[in-house]
């Protein structure tokens, strides 16, 4: 379902992992909504291309091509929307990868690669951007968790740690920015048809239909809907939160 | 002119009056400057004196006196 109750107008969004899946629908779900955009992948093909999409909404949206794991790269960035007096309303730490392997079978570099994206990246950008909403004394900062982070999940060890410590994070940093009017929320997707599962069999999806009481597997648009209501003055009320986006899995 | 900017910057930030801001007003000593109104005080600092002030600083800001050695670091005169 498609929703465009223009419910962002005249904010301004950053979002990661912006080019593909859940990040590009919730780009499109913004700017349907109103909301003026700064993307960030790696991806400079593919934000090119959803730059160009998103022109029918009359939108301003900027893009940047950054490896978020770069710190010094994402310093300067928030430098550059600093002086230019960017107001940055909405943060979406979509960003992250997912290395599957049983814990015996799992190298450092896949441990370090994975918590460098999911969790120290996304703690670079909540600090970074916090301090630019501080000013504003509002914001909304959506952390991308995962059922697999509150759940747990065979051969997805070091995946689920580094969800889970986005779910902590999420719930600390809602504690100490709410007194400032800064909400911090996270959702867990469940079972979401993206880049990132495209490769599973259909006998893991079979299997894995038979634990969603829903029936169906999610798609980018139904967790797209739930930020946009994060990010939006519906949930004023709402931080500290943790939302299921799962059609009623069980694991 | 740099010492009145910095003294408006505290009184805004954590919403005090100007007569207690000496250089020796430290950190969590009143309860007007705890944690909180700290994270206000340095996004009201690096706005007004068009600065960043990196998290060691951050950290190191324990009084206004050590305000001003930050901000002669960054180029601002007293």
């Amino acid at each position: 379902m498609e929703l465009n109750f223009n419910l962002l107008s005249g904010k301004t969004a950053l979002i990661t992992g912006a080019s593909s899946g859940i990040g590009k629908e919730t780009a499109l779900t913004f700017a349907r909504n109103g909301a003026n955009l700064i993307l960030i992948s790696r991806n400079e093909e593919k934000l090119k291309k959803l730059s160009k999409d998103l022109e029918e909404f009359n939108v301003l949206v900027d893009y940047y091509v950054i490896d978020i794991t770069n710190a010094e790269l994402l310093k300067n960035l928030f430098s550059q929307l600093k002086k230019s007096k960017v107001i940055i309303d909405i943060v979406i730490n979509n960003a992250g990868i997912m290395e599957d392997a049983v814990l015996q079978m799992v190298k450092t570099e896949s441990i370090k690669r994975t918590f460098d994206t999911n969790v120290f990246a996304l703690i670079d950008i909540s600090k970074r951007a916090s301090r630019l909403m501080i000013r504003n004394k509002k914001g909304s900062i959506i952390n991308l968790s995962s059922i697999i982070g509150t759940n747990g999940s065979k051969g997805q060890s070091i995946y689920s740690a580094s969800k889970a410590a986005v779910i902590g994070f999420t719930k600390s940093l809602s504690k100490e920015l709410g007194p400032l009017n800064i909400r911090v929320n996270s959702i867990a997707p469940g079972f979401i048809m993206t880049g990132m599962t495209e490769g599973i069999t259909d006998c893991v999806i079979q299997e894995n239909l038979k634990s969603i009481s829903m029936g169906r597997l999610g798609s980018t648009k139904d967790v797209a809907n739930v930020i946009l209501f994060l990010a939006s003055d519906l949930s004023e009320y709402v931080t500290g939160q943790v939302i299921g986006v799962d059609g009623g899995m069980v694991i | 002119m740099n010492n009145k900017k910095l003294i408006e910057a505290f009184c805004n930030a954590l919403e005090i009056d100007a007569s207690i801001v000496k250089d020796d007003l430290q950190y969590q000593s009143i309860e007007q400057w705890d944690s909180i109104s700290h994270m206000i005080l340095i996004a009201e600092i690096e706005d007004v004196f068009d600065i960043e002030i990196d998290t060691d600083d951050v950290i190191d800001m324990s009084t206004v006196g050590k305000a001003k050695e930050i901000l002669n670091k960054n180029g601002i005169e007293f």
